[in-house]
């Protein structure tokens, strides 16, 4: 039972597990964290960033000049956005037989390994999870491909020179690995290797191994995954959620008596209360409009903006917004808003009851009717007739590199009177704006993560009482701006063993016991004579590769360390049971 | 009965006291308490009346009753069923609560080494009851000599109760204004340990000085319950509750060192949002234990609440208010947290104005000002209703408490706030629009009605916001609203706001019209005060009233007297007053009644038309015979709205000076302060209520009488 470890990101995670002779890859996160290192993609011309000064090394060479740019003391790359890739060198990615996926956020690398590693297995998904991913890649892909940046930027990536170059960009990891974004081609072939599944669905992988997915809370469709053999059973919790939002609540009783719990996707603001952060949200947006001044807040396309859209549907009217615009404008804005009206099954039960009435489950569909909230696919065409001040825009990109987001930060920076509102967790809002700088405009940092933060992780690992529990090294240590918070750790007994980047691990877990299934001709076809029996070496390395031909007639059970088939010596047998050392 | 000796015999003799023994264990907690109070009556009345001289511990010189109770509680403290020692001990603490006689000492006497066993005993569960016993008697003014025996027991009770069990003793004591000083030390240090281990838990070495001399007592076993999450929760919240009661007594007169509670206070409330890097274990340990912790933030930010009165705490306020803010600011902080921050915030506000006047620390007074109304701007557009209300209310506290202050006013006008304010007059939370109104009315004060109001080119100025308001009295579906819109009004009309008197007279009367037919009676007993303050502002601003300083003729004071009359009727005060004299509302009808009471006095001050024997044709014609025997015929009469109208014209002086005159005002207002059930509670109800119950009255009827 091994781990390959291939993301250090504890809530973009990519692992693979070795089980029973299978491979299996859990989740393929996109850490997009390396953009920020990147100058934005404005949708049209922005003089103040065709005008920043090219980066002059200390001795004043310039011959870095074109591919980075300075901006505010920061330096950045002038060229397309480059993400971080999962490790590929740790395995062979060839050989993964299933890819399990978690949610959509954790889909995102999924064309880098179907498309690039030779890889020829299966990916499992729920629908929603399929449907969402694609739209959340559409809108990647849309961003990126519709501004054509000209020249790239690859010396900055030579180790000597990036030694000298300022942090981050001297501290970024792997910059040889950074690769461009994958084309709509590739994500459609990428999806076509997808196989739907429902919550409890059993999944045999080649006789030897079951997966279920289950519901996780976190997201639509979103899955935790039960892996299990006959008498072994791993659990893999990824985003997780016990709030009440819109998804199906989490299944957790399912996760009980896991002999290892992989635990990934904890909240990445454990400090800041989701209903806290939406009353934050809810008072700045107020507050900006009614100075007359514009909200802007970035995000991707589905998951918390629906929350976000119900909390001000009830809202606006007690905080007299009534007549202010909500704008959301994305290349998917449409297919999100419907999509999700239409997963029904896999909503939160409250919501299920009104499709029944029948009453869309959201209320963002009541305003799209009232004209409340318009939708638009970019900032050209009709939006550009609409669009009226002071107004609410939820766009994307979060990590404000590309996407419309950025048109909405040149025209609006300037002003003191608009507020940026950051609600995504996954990049720093500091880092984001640094581009941007000097600005103007306010900003508020509200992180709304819904996933299980620690108090709750320990309630769950106290009900569940998995025998070992493995989670990324940063779950283990109080974070590091906060060293003396050793309530923000995870805590359990065992400790948890912990993994970080490119590790391998080998799971505590040692068997106990093994199922055979012994055909009549077991002992004749091996040449054994009657009376003779096969001594299994207590802690042996060996296991049954058996081949079925004839009916099972007897299935026998004993524990592996100290086991002696007897039944072979009562019965003697001959059939094509060999033996393999693993 | 038990002021009969017969009763009481009847009791002893013929066994009943027993039952009443078994009765103190019965399931219901109601006939239990009975049982021991009637055990005490029965004690009390024993001794007092069956006894000439002072009592021994002697069987023999107690009376025959009295023995057998004190018998009674003598073996159940020595039994070792749990319930009977219980039953004694609450028993002995309703006694001692309740009875002062000299002869309760001998009775102490007896049982003293019995109850001192008890908290040396782990088996004996009752140490709260114990807690409570010893300070019903150390309490008893038969025990107040410094010299008596309860002081060693209270010492030793002290140290052998856990800081929990002893804390309501140590509280109770601390007060005892006869305690010994040294053991208010050690009940001071029960109720100080657990500070001071915070104290010293969060920072080493000390920065400031501790609570307690280390000296003192071993901090061992405070340390052990705080350092598992529910122990310490209970010991902190107990401890500030206990701390809470002394401070919030004005005539506690105990130094306690202000500064190092003020610090120990603001170290638990960064434990509890995890600001504090604690420099001990046990420090990280109280921090795990005490983060998002919301009931031991609500108790600390009552116990520093109180603190504000109190002096010598002036070092800190920088660092306090840091915390202040930090949990005012913080989208963690629980909504009722939010609360008691902002009660906090408020009263260390007023005390920072104190200090600002002496200090001259107006620039941290004009910093912490602007940064509390800048988070009271974001708070004020919560979508939790809660948080808005308690916004809305902080603000009206601080205006209430620093409008005369110009760093305030400046401050206060120059942020969002009075705008945001007006916007909740619409809110849909009623609450809140109650609360909107209430902080409008008072932040009109600093608007329209301060002699140097500025321009704040709000969207409401003050012909709007008093239009507004009367919109909310006369059309909010709510009461809570229109409540406090008659409450600002009243206030406004008290201070003079309103304008001249002929502004007030119009204003009075268009209030009084919307409120009349209010369905809310707290809204029309509002209408009424309105009309108390203003027949008294009226009378006063036209000198009916005989200053002492100033002479009055007769004819001006005439003068006055017929102005101030023609007033009311204009403002038709006297319909409403009449109508509300048959309310079906009782408070509506006694607070008209004083009104009229009281006007009556102003225009008759010497006697009454009714004692002159006006002729009754002189008067019948105003409709005022029928006005009185309408209001005779019971404060119920509703046909005064319909057909008395007609009769008596209630805005023609000189009807309403008639029917002040001749109405027996006296004999209504006496049938009106009856109370409702003054019918259920006569004896003539008890009899049938008790007929009623035996069954068929026939035949019953004789026995009971």
């Amino acid at each position: 039972l091994k781990l390959y470890c291939l993301s250090g990101h504890p809530t973009l995670p990519c692992n693979v597990l070795k089980f029973k002779s299978t491979t299996i890859m859990l989740d393929c996160g996109l850490d997009m964290t390396s953009t920020l290192n990147f100058l934005p993609l404005p949708l049209v011309q922005s003089p103040r960033l065709s005008r920043l000064p090219g980066w002059v090394l200390k001795d004043g060479s310039t011959f870095l000049d074109k591919e980075l740019k300075e901006c505010s003391g920061h330096v950045f790359v002038d060229s397309v956005p480059e993400f971080c890739l999962p490790e590929t060198e740790l395995l062979d990615l060839s050989t993964v037989d299933v890819i399990l996926i978690s949610n959509y956020h954790c889909m995102m690398a999924l064309p880098y390994i179907t498309e690039y590693t030779g890889f020829t297995g299966t990916v499992y998904a729920t629908e929603p999870t399929v449907q969402i991913g694609r739209l959340l890649m559409e809108e990647l892909v849309n961003s990126i491909e519709r501004v054509p940046k000209a020249q790239s930027a690859s010396m900055w990536k030579n180790k000597e020179v990036q030694r000298v170059l300022p942090a981050p960009l001297k501290d970024a990891v792997e910059v040889s690995m950074w690769r461009k974004c994958y084309t709509m081609p590739e994500v459609n072939a990428a999806l076509s290797k997808i196989q739907l599944v429902g919550y409890s669905q059993k999944i045999e992988l080649f006789g030897a191994v079951q997966v279920t997915p289950l519901s996780s809370g976190y997201a639509l469709g979103s899955s935790n995954w039960i892996i299990q053999s006959h008498y072994e059973k791993v659990s893999y919790v990824s985003g997780s959620s016990l709030l009440t939002t819109h998804p199906q609540p989490m299944d957790q009783a399912s996760l009980k008596n896991s002999d290892v719990l992989i635990l990934t996707g904890l909240t990445q603001i454990p400090t800041a209360n989701p209903d806290g952060m939406v009353g934050e949200f809810c008072s700045n947006l107020a507050m900006t409009v009614r100075n007359g001044g514009n909200v802007l807040v970035p995000c991707y396309p589905s998951g918390v903006i629906y929350d976000l859209l119900e909390c001000l549907y009830q809202y606006i009217d007690s905080a007299g917004l009534s007549n202010v615009p909500f704008y959301f404008i994305s290349p998917v804005a449409n297919s999100s808003l419907e999509f999700s009206q239409i997963f029904a099954e896999w909503l939160c039960h409250n919501k299920q009851t009104k499709v029944y009435l029948p009453e869309p489950p959201f209320p963002h569909a009541e305003l799209i009717q009232t004209n409340k909230l318009k939708h638009y696919p970019s900032i050209h065409g009709d939006f550009s007739n609409d669009f009226k001040q002071p107004c609410v825009v939820f766009t994307g990109h979060p990590s404000l590199r590309f996407g419309d987001v950025v048109h909405f930060m040149e025209l609006w920076g300037k002003s003191s009177l608009n507020t940026v509102i950051f609600t995504e967790p996954d990049f720093s809002y500091l880092d984001a704006l640094a581009p941007y700088q000097p600005l103007a405009m306010k900003c508020v940092y509200c992180p709304i993560d819904t996933r299980l933060n620690f108090i709750q992780v320990s309630k769950l690992l106290k009900e569940v009482q998995p025998l070992h529990v493995v989670c990324p090294e940063q779950y283990t240590q109080p974070p590091p701006t906060q060293s003396h918070r050793t309530d923000l750790m995870v805590d359990c007994q065992p400790p948890p063993m912990s993994y970080r980047r490119a590790e391998v691990l080998t799971l505590p877990y040692k068997r106990r016991y093994e199922k055979i299934e012994i055909m009549p001709e077991v002992s004749n076809k091996n040449g054994e004579k009657d009376g003779g029996f096969l001594l299994i070496q207590p802690n042996s390395s060996y296991c049954f590769s058996i081949k079925y031909k004839l009916p099972i007639i007897q299935r026998v059970t004993h524990i592996l360390t100290d086991v002696i088939l007897k039944y072979l010596f009562d019965n003697p047998i001959s059939t094509n049971v060999s033996l393999d050392q693993r | 009965m038990m002021h009969h000796q017969l009763a009481l015999r009847f009791l002893c003799d013929d066994g009943g006291i027993d039952v009443i023994f078994t009765l103190q264990g019965d399931p219901s907690l109601f006939v239990a308490s009975a049982a021991s109070q009637l055990l005490v009556h029965m004690l009390t009345f024993s001794v007092e009346s069956e006894t000439t001289k002072p009592l021994s511990t002697k069987d023999g010189d107690w009376p025959a009753c009295a023995q057998m109770i004190i018998k009674h509680i003598e073996d159940s403290l020595q039994s070792s069923s749990s319930s009977h020692i219980e039953q004694s001990l609450n028993l002995l603490t309703s006694l001692f609560g309740s009875c002062c006689d000299t002869w309760t000492e001998v009775l102490w006497l007896g049982i003293a080494k019995q109850i001192e066993s008890f908290w040396m005993e782990e088996t004996v569960q009752a140490h709260h009851m114990l807690a409570k016993l010893l300070l019903k008697v150390a309490w008893s003014p038969v025990f107040c000599d410094t010299e008596s025996g309860i002081w060693a027991l209270v010492t030793s009770a002290l140290e052998h109760l856990t800081p929990v069990q002893a804390g309501p003793l140590a509280v109770g004591i601390v007060r005892h204004y006869n305690c010994p000083q040294d053991v208010r030390i050690q009940a001071l240090t029960v109720l100080l340990q657990p500070m001071d281990c915070i104290l010293r838990a969060a920072s080493q070495p000390l920065e400031y000085a501790g609570l307690l001399d280390e000296s003192v007592s071993d901090p061992a076993t405070v340390e052990s319950l705080l350092s598992s999450k529910s122990s310490c929760v209970n010991l902190l919240c107990q401890t500030l509750a206990h701390l809470e009661e002394l401070l919030s007594q004005m005539r506690f007169s105990v130094d306690l060192p202000y500064t190092s509670l003020l610090h120990s206070l603001t170290t638990i409330l960064q434990f509890c949002n995890g600001f504090l890097r604690p420099a001990s274990p046990l420090g990280s340990t109280i921090s795990r234990n005490l983060i998002n912790c919301f009931r031991v933030q609500r108790s600390a930010l009552d116990v520093l609440a109180a603190l504000s009165e109190k002096k010598a705490c002036d070092t800190l306020l920088g660092s306090l208010f840091d915390v202040l803010l930090a949990y005012l600011e913080s989208p963690n902080t629980n909504p009722t947290v939010l609360k008691k921050t902002f009660q906090a915030t408020s009263k260390w506000l007023v005390r920072l104005r104190e200090l600002s006047c002496s200090n001259s620390q107006w620039q941290q007074t004009e910093k912490i000002l602007e940064d509390v109304f800048l988070v009271l701007q974001k708070r004020l557009c919560s979508p939790c209703w809660e948080v808005r209300d308690s916004s809305l209310e902080f603000l009206t506290d601080l205006i209430k408490s620093l409008r005369d202050q110009d760093e305030f006013r400046q401050s206060l006008l120059s942020s969002e706030v009075p705008r945001l304010t007006e916007d909740l007059l619409e809110d849909p939370e009623s609450y809140v629009r109650a609360s909107a109104v209430t902080a409008v009315g008072h932040l009109a004060f600093i608007t329209y009605f301060a002699p140097e109001s500025p321009a704040t080119g709000n969207q409401y100025n003050k012909e709007n916001t008093v239009a507004k308001l009367h919109e909310i009295l006369s059309t909010d579906t709510e009461g809570f609203p229109r409540r406090a819109v008659i409450s600002i009004f009243n206030k406004w009309v008290r201070e003079g706001c309103i304008g001249q008197l002929e502004d007030t007279e119009q204003f009075v009367s268009r209030v009084i019209q919307t409120v009349k037919h209010d369905l809310d009676w707290e809204v029309r007993l509002g209408g009424l005060e309105l009309i108390e303050v203003f027949s008294s502002q009226t009378v006063c601003r036209l000198c009916v009233l005989n200053c002492p300083y100033t002479s009055v003729s007769a004819v001006t004071g005439c003068i006055h007297q017929n102005s101030s009359l023609l007033i009311f009727c204009r403002a038709k005060v006297f319909n409403f007053l009449f109508q509300s004299l048959c309310d079906c509302d009782q408070p509506l009808g006694q607070r008209a009644c004083d009104i009229l009471l009281a006007l009556r006095c102003r225009f008759y001050p010497v006697k009454t038309l009714k004692d002159s024997q006006v002729a009754e044709d002189s008067y019948a014609g105003h409709g005022i015979a029928w006005l009185q025997r309408t209001l005779r015929q019971g404060s119920l009469a509703q046909n005064i709205l319909t057909d008395g109208g007609n009769r008596v014209d209630f805005q023609d002086p000189e009807s309403m000076l008639l029917a002040l005159g001749i109405i027996d005002l006296e004999e209504l207002h006496d049938e009106l302060n009856k109370s409702s059930d003054h019918v259920e509670k006569s004896p003539q109800s008890l009899l049938q209520d008790i007929l009623a119950s035996v069954g068929t009255i026939e035949e019953n009827e004789a026995d009971c009488y």
